[in-house]
């Protein structure tokens, strides 16, 4: 189907479903659970519909797979599949079914009984995934909005703890106040340009002249994008939402919609060729990742640590939309699976330490883990070494290829930023390795054996970790490929 | 011998340790089959390692046993090893450890015991992946390995102040490192590779851009990373503390072979890719070096504990090793590799028989001892042997490589010579006296008299050790056949830097 005869048609024709194939699965499974939650009996429901969740995120990985063998526009040239957003509907796919792996037994422990809560983590990859494929501004702010207001519930999902509700208003609040940004930094784009297809956009800036209006409109949809993937000086909410969160929670909203976020500012940056790029990154890399670590040197709530962790990744991340686009897109794109890889994996193990309540989530808590429970703590270093940057892991690679891609395109004061963040970062990770291992365990911290589904999660999590860190050639490569068709 | 098996030698004797940690992960918790277990294998490993230097081609230059495939292909990275005379006999000083610590440690190590081992032979893994890897990513990547095993040895099964120990000697070689890191990723970005004798000839043949400008840094880039491990004077202060706090096997491993993963590097990148660079910084490098044989000697001889005593000792023996190396003759650099095998051998015994005495004690305070050598002779006598080999008795191990190092330091500068002849005298005064206020006299304090002597395990950990260190004393040339075309190999381009000079 070529476009000049999509842009008449009234009727989408059975290709225009295929492009969004994975989304209708997930609206399904989603709605699948939101029916049967009231006709269940309460204690048996959690267990089925957690099941009927799982099987909707391999489905939608499955109908990616199918997609992707049918590449190309749909729905009137707003829809568009191509690598690029195979990558990332894949990867959304994969952290939904970790998280639902991790959360089943963890809804349990915490006595939470909400069917809804899995249909609003379908819900919510749905927009994620949404975000990836959509080629047009109203349809990823559409997509941005599923998303967000699914996280905005699920993270006040401990609805007993006043922390988890004031984690949840605030990162309401401060959410609509930021998609309103992206949303002004949309409507000027459209005056500068005519046109919300990033496509069109991106043809008329590069066309020569350039309105003022356009680097407005880009930074105010940087300003909306930034607070989403936290990072500074929009990172504020980031400690106290990631505090009060459910933990499978912070570990889905901490990378899932981060990556789609990360997969909009691409195709904004890259294929719209959005104006100013370079200085507006190298300001905002920079300070995430120095405020980001600096921030998580003083933290002994290993959430809130985590968070400002997740603070300072986002700033090595963003280093690779400062560079070139034949290297810097597929760096950023290994980056952004294989944090969520690690990190999804971390927040599996701190969601089962947590405990009922989450009551064990400071350091002290984590006193002497070596020995009473020797995997556990030994698959969460494994986690903290791959966000070091240790190799062998995949938090080497993606720090690796992003540093190599900034250094091509002659960012060096921005790699030695870089750098030296890795090197203090490093104390934070290893304090809490320190406390695990060379501390002596406190007796009155239990922790239960490892369920199935938390180490199912904790398995692939750990695999696609080190998968990465061995044989990353596979996986970049794939993510190089949009880098060329980008090009042509 | 079939080169099937030449070939996958390396990859054997290198992962080994791993497989058998990895086996260890399923054992039940049954303390005496996991140290049997770890004894076996270490024991295998270095049985399998022996065929490196039996079948190695002796006067023939260049690396042997290689393997060389692609890993990675963005960035380019290879699976690239391979051996000269000098790796050679550092993997085989590691395999000849291992097992001797897995036996000093079976009842000194109590709890926890899965782990120490599987610690212990994930280390040995990285540890000889350090001296084969021919790939610089490779090598970076063993280099930063053998840090995470270490660290958790000191801070688990350390003593009191372990912890603070663990993470400053992590924090020290890993900030370091970052430092050779950055110079490897340059050289990586100017020539697209990481393999070492591919960078090699790219220097050599002048390919490389911007190289003249860039070299002094990365010169220094590769040696802060060095000079840190070695510990070279003023980057020593991690060791006291990492010593005296690890357990016995983490100090022999310490000693015995992490501190000569910095002289080997010093030898082979420093060296091998920015020799004009070594030969300019090489004055203040042998100052550093002397200032290190002599302050380490001093302050061993003042030091009331035995364990930092034997740690302030290791800085002074490693200055014999920076001075050989950084002299660019033939007889230093030999003696240097020598020494780094003879301080293998004769430290990590002398560690282990502190390590001996502390398990009865429970203390390495010179002071709580005196006259041991009426209630334990036979451990007396080892210690004595140990102490001459390394005091550098001629006959002994320690003899030939300071001997080496020294004449080699006296062509290139008589008063390096001179001054570091100084660090032999020192050496004998402080052990000797250390010997006579433990060993001699009357028994001071009423627990020592009844101090059990060594047991059956003790003896045979320590034979080899006394066995090897007197076989390296008598017959050099059993090493230095296979050490002396490698070092040739390394200082042709000084030869010709030398000839350049004088002929302008």
């Amino acid at each position: 189907m070529n476009s000049a005869n999509t842009m008449t048609q009234v009727i989408p024709q059975a290709a225009d479903y295929v492009r969004i194939l994975p989304e209708i699965v997930l609206a399904v499974f989603g709605m699948i659970v939101m029916v049967l939650d009231p006709l269940m009996d309460e204690r048996r429901s959690q267990k089925v519909l957690g099941a009927v969740a799982l099987a909707g995120s391999l489905a939608a990985l499955v109908a990616t797979l199918f997609q992707s063998q049918y590449p190309g526009l749909g729905f009137w040239n707003m829809v568009r599949v191509d690598s690029f957003s195979v990558f990332f509907h894949f990867l959304v796919a994969a952290v939904t079914a970790v998280v639902i792996l991790t959360s089943y037994d963890y809804m349990e422990v915490q006595g939470i009984r909400a069917g809804e809560y899995y249909a609003l983590v379908l819900f919510g990859a749905l927009g994620m995934s949404l975000m990836s494929s959509a080629v047009e501004l109203v349809l990823i702010f559409i997509a941005l909005e599923i998303s967000s207001i699914s996280t905005y519930i699920l993270a006040g999902f401990r609805r007993r703890a006043a922390i988890s509700s004031e984690s949840s208003v605030k990162y309401f609040l401060l959410g609509s106040f930021a998609t309103a940004f992206f949303l002004y930094g949309v409507a000027l784009m459209f005056g500068a340009t005519g046109s919300t297809s990033i496509t069109v956009i991106g043809d008329a800036l590069r066309s020569g002249h350039i309105p003022i209006l356009a680097y407005v409109g880009v930074a105010l949809m940087f300003v909306g994008l930034g607070f989403k993937v936290a990072a500074a000086p929009f990172h504020v909410w980031t400690p106290d939402v990631y505090e009060g969160a459910p933990a499978p929670v912070v570990g889905f909203m901490s990378t899932a919609p981060k990556a789609a976020v990360f997969a909009v500012l691409l195709r904004i940056m890259f294929q719209a060729d959005a104006p100013g790029r370079v200085w507006l990154i190298w300001v905002v890399a920079a300070l995430s990742m120095t405020l980001g670590n600096i921030g998580a040197l003083v933290q002994d709530n290993v959430k809130r640590l985590l968070a400002y962790s997740s603070i300072a990744h986002a700033g090595y991340l963003l280093v690779a939309f400062a560079a070139l686009p034949n290297n810097g897109i597929p760096a950023a794109m290994f980056y952004t699976a294989s944090y969520a890889a690690m990190n999804v994996g971390a927040f599996a193990v701190i969601s089962h330490i947590g405990g009922k309540g989450e009551r064990y989530v400071t350091l002290e808590d984590y006193e002497g883990l070596g020995r009473r429970s020797p995997l556990l703590a030994a698959i969460l270093t494994i986690f903290l070494l791959s966000l070091i940057g240790i190799p062998i892991t995949g938090g080497f690679f993606a720090k690796f290829y992003v540093f190599s891609a900034a250094l091509q395109a002659n960012l060096v004061g921005l790699v030695i930023i870089g750098v030296l963040n890795s090197a203090v970062a490093s104390y934070y990770y290893l304090r809490l390795i320190v406390v695990m291992y060379m501390r002596e365990a406190r007796e009155d911290v239990p922790v239960s054996p490892i369920p199935v589904g938390l180490g199912m999660a904790l398995a692939i999590s750990l695999v696609a970790t080190i998968y990465l860190g061995v044989l990353p050639g596979r996986v970049l490569d794939y993510a190089a490929r949009t880098a060329a068709e980008w090009a042509r | 011998m079939s080169t099937a098996l030449d070939n996958s030698m390396l990859t054997l004797v290198t992962f080994i340790p791993l497989a058998g940690a990895l086996l260890l992960l399923l054992f039940p918790r049954r303390d005496r089959d996991i140290r049997l277990f770890a004894l076996v294998v270490s024991l295998l490993d270095f049985v399998l390692s022996l065929h490196l230097p039996v079948h190695f081609q002796r006067g023939q230059p260049g690396f042997q046993y290689e393997v060389n495939s692609q890993w990675i292909s963005n960035p380019n990275i290879h699976y690239h090893m391979g051996v000269d005379g000098v790796s050679m006999w550092l993997v085989v000083l590691t395999t000849f450890l291992t097992p001797l610590c897995v036996l000093i440690s079976w009842k000194s190590i109590h709890e926890r015991v899965k782990e120490f081992f599987i610690l212990l032979l994930v280390l040995q893994t990285a540890l000889i992946g350090v001296f084969v890897a021919l790939d610089l990513f490779l090598f970076y990547f063993f280099w930063e390995a053998t840090l995470i095993p270490m660290a958790l040895l000191i801070g688990i099964y350390g003593h009191e102040r372990r912890v603070y120990a663990a993470v400053k000697f992590f924090l020290y070689t890993m900030v370091a490192s970052m430092f050779m890191l950055a110079a490897i990723l340059w050289l990586y970005a100017k020539t697209g590779t990481f393999d070492f004798v591919g960078i090699q000839t790219a220097i050599r043949s002048g390919q490389v851009e911007n190289f003249a400008s860039a070299a002094p840094w990365l010169f220094l880039g590769f040696f802060i990373a060095f000079a840190v491990k070695v510990p070279v004077f003023p980057f020593h202060t991690w060791l006291p503390d990492a010593h005296v706090e690890a357990p016995t096997a983490g100090s022999v491993l310490l000693a015995g072979v992490l501190l000569k993963m910095g002289t080997y590097g010093m030898l082979r990148f420093n060296l091998g890719l920015f020799p004009e660079q070594s030969r300019s910084n090489a004055s203040w490098i042998m100052v550093l070096a002397l200032i290190g044989i002599v302050y380490g000697a001093l302050v061993a001889m003042v030091q009331p504990n035995m364990k930092k005593l034997i740690a302030y000792s290791s800085i002074s023996h490693l200055g014999f090793v920076v001075l050989g190396i950084f002299s660019f003759t033939q007889a230093g650099l030999d003696g240097a590799t020598f020494v780094m095998l003879a301080h293998g051998v004769s430290t990590g015994a002398l560690f282990m028989l502190a390590g001996i005495l502390y398990e009865r004690r429970h203390t390495y305070e010179i002071a709580e001892f005196g006259g041991l050598a009426t209630p334990m002779p036979v451990y007396a006598t080892f210690f004595l042997f140990i102490v001459l080999a390394s005091v550098g008795l001629p006959l002994l191990n320690g003899f030939i490589g300071e001997f080496l190092v020294l004449s080699g330091a006296f062509r290139d500068r008589a008063v390096y010579g001179i001054l570091g002849a100084t660090g032999v005298i020192w050496s004998a005064c402080y052990l000797l006296w250390m010997y006579q206020r433990v060993f001699y006299g009357k028994v001071t304090h009423q627990i020592n008299l009844s101090l059990p002597d060594l047991s059956g395990r003790e003896r045979a950990a320590l034979w080899p050790a006394a066995a090897v260190a007197l076989v390296m004393g008598v017959a050099p040339l059993l090493w230095l056949n296979a050490i002396d075309p490698a070092v040739q190999t390394v200082l042709a381009p000084f030869s010709q830097l030398a000839s350049k000079v004088a002929g302008r």
